[in-house]
């Protein structure tokens, strides 16, 4: 299952924030979303999860915009935040508990699914440890468990690497990756690390609410024929940056 | 048998608050301090100075600290319901709220379930309170410890669901003094939570009239009498079409752009 965002546009008052988005996420595939800070990342993530109203443009799930089936796209989607939303006092099995009976699960199913998912992740012997007694890491994971313990067919991660050292952050990008292969996930990535980005994804560069570059990080590169991506996302986002310091 | 969705979620969501209301106990203990102060302290002052006579639904003459004690059990959901709806809208930038809002049930039901758990455990602290009056022999009939506890619980979902109504809309009420300001302290003062309404006349009659139509009046009222095994059909009438429009006003308008409009993000 895949999204397709066609001419979305939002606003905060008077301020632009996303100006005629539109792409498609490639199925089964981890999809990046480069951008700046203040690129609108955030607020294309609030759009998709609907926690923000459409004000302009749609958005598709299967072919079907999701104002004709809004519990559908939330059935469908994963999502962990930019900032983490486990509770720090309760343990790792609550916190999962807490997400399922929020998706119908009977606390049995969730025990079965996290035990799991949670072995995948080598956290299997946490299940009972308070969330505040894990590392910034394996927070993570636990929030990647949980936005897949309704199963579903889309995981959207807003910069769930931030803050965490190199090794961290590849052995989760590296999970995401096995995630989409083993179960044909489809994954929206939105970070500003460009290392977290391999040569064959499928890459969205978000610039001052707009998408300025739709193609894999390898055709990006080549069609501004720089070698890496890092170039071209400098290329794309430099003019803007000086404009806005003069 | 197997349990419809909107009941694992409403069971799930008071879990999960029960769970954080054991983690913080301390702050349980410390909101009981406020009413038995004024229990304990307020009202030994003022006992002497305000005298209040037979009115229903006491049989007889009763201690000023008999009289506020429904009052201050009120006083006890004013503000868990005004902290707990600000929370629910503001707490960590809408960190634990965007958990709830990705589940696939409608939003009005689960913001609904949040009010409700909310409420139910405002009550635990209702009854430790009342517990703690025994030993200062302010002692309502034993009856009346179950009886109270569906008014209560009214009580506790109209002002949760007036809390969300309000800080949805009012920008200046972010923060939790601009509440006590303008909301609770207004309300709790001009009510029959701490005199007679009959001595508030006595003093201005306008001041009287914005008394009587306070909604936190009538739900003082509905508590004492409930407390006392009595029905005060009034009151009650009052209280839940309060909390039945400000129910439906708070779960419509409920808009989680609001706090991303109002940081000008």
């Amino acid at each position: 299952m895949s999204i397709e965002v066609r001419d979305l546009s939002f606003r905060y008052g008077p301020r632009q924030a996303l100006e005629s988005v539109s792409f498609n996420l490639v199925a089964g595939q981890l999809n990046a979303l480069l951008g700046p800070n203040g690129a609108g990342k955030s607020t294309l993530y609030a759009l998709l999860t609907q926690l923000y109203a459409v004000q302009s443009g749609e958005i598709l799930i299967a072919g079907e915009p999701i104002s004709r089936q809004p519990r559908a796209l939330k059935r469908a989607l994963g999502v962990v935040f930019q900032q983490s939303t486990l509770d720090l006092d309760l343990s790792v099995l609550q916190n999962l508990e807490y997400h399922g009976a929020l998706h119908g699960l009977s606390a049995r199913d969730v025990r079965h699914r996290a035990q799991e998912l949670l072995e995948r992740m080598g956290l299997d012997d946490r299940l009972s440890d308070s969330i505040r007694s894990l590392n910034g890491g394996h927070r993570r994971r636990v929030e990647i468990a949980r936005a897949l313990l309704h199963q579903p067919s889309i995981l959207l991660l807003d910069e769930a690497t931030v803050g965490l050292d190199t090794a961290a952050r590849q052995s989760i990008n590296q999970h995401v990756r096995d995630l989409c292969r083993s179960r044909d996930l489809t994954v929206l990535w939105a970070t500003h690390l460009i290392e977290e980005i391999a040569p064959h994804d499928p890459v969205l560069i978000l610039h001052q609410g707009r998408i300025h570059a739709d193609a894999s990080a390898e055709e990006i590169c080549t069609a501004h024929g720089v070698p890496t991506l890092a170039d071209a996302f400098a290329q794309i986002t430099a003019p803007q940056e000086v404009k806005a310091c003069s | 048998m197997q349990l419809s969705p909107y009941t694992i979620a409403f069971t799930g969501i008071l879990k999960r608050e029960f769970l954080r209301f054991i983690h913080q106990r301390t702050r349980f203990l410390s909101a009981l301090v406020r009413p038995l102060l004024w229990l304990v302290v307020f009202a030994a002052g003022f006992r002497a100075a305000l005298g209040v006579s037979i009115i229903p639904p006491y049989q007889t003459y009763i201690t000023y600290e008999t009289y506020i004690l429904p009052g201050l059990c009120c006083m006890i959901l004013l503000f868990n319901g005004m902290q707990g709806a600000l929370s629910m809208v503001y707490d960590r930038e809408m960190g634990s709220m965007k958990v709830l809002l990705m589940s696939p049930l409608p939003r009005s039901w689960l913001l609904f379930c949040k009010l409700i758990a909310i409420a139910l455990l405002s009550l635990a602290q209702v009854y430790a309170f009342i517990a703690l009056g025994f030993l200062v022999d302010v002692e309502p009939p034993l009856i009346g410890l179950l009886t109270v506890l569906p008014a209560l619980l009214l009580t506790a979902v109209m002002l949760g669901a007036i809390g969300l109504f309000l800080s949805a809309r009012i920008r200046q009420l972010e923060n939790f003094a601009g509440v006590m300001n303008f909301v609770i302290f207004p309300m709790f003062f001009l009510s029959s939570a701490l005199y007679p309404l009959w001595k508030m006349r006595e003093s201005s009659e306008w001041l009287y009239w914005v008394c009587s139509v306070n909604p936190f009046t009538h739900a003082v009222e509905l508590v004492r009498f409930a407390l006392y095994a009595e029905l005060n059909l009034e009151a009650l009438l009052i209280t839940a079409g309060t909390t039945l429009v400000f129910t439906v006003l708070a779960l419509l308008g409920f808009n989680p752009e609001q706090a991303a409009h109002s940081k000008g993000r």
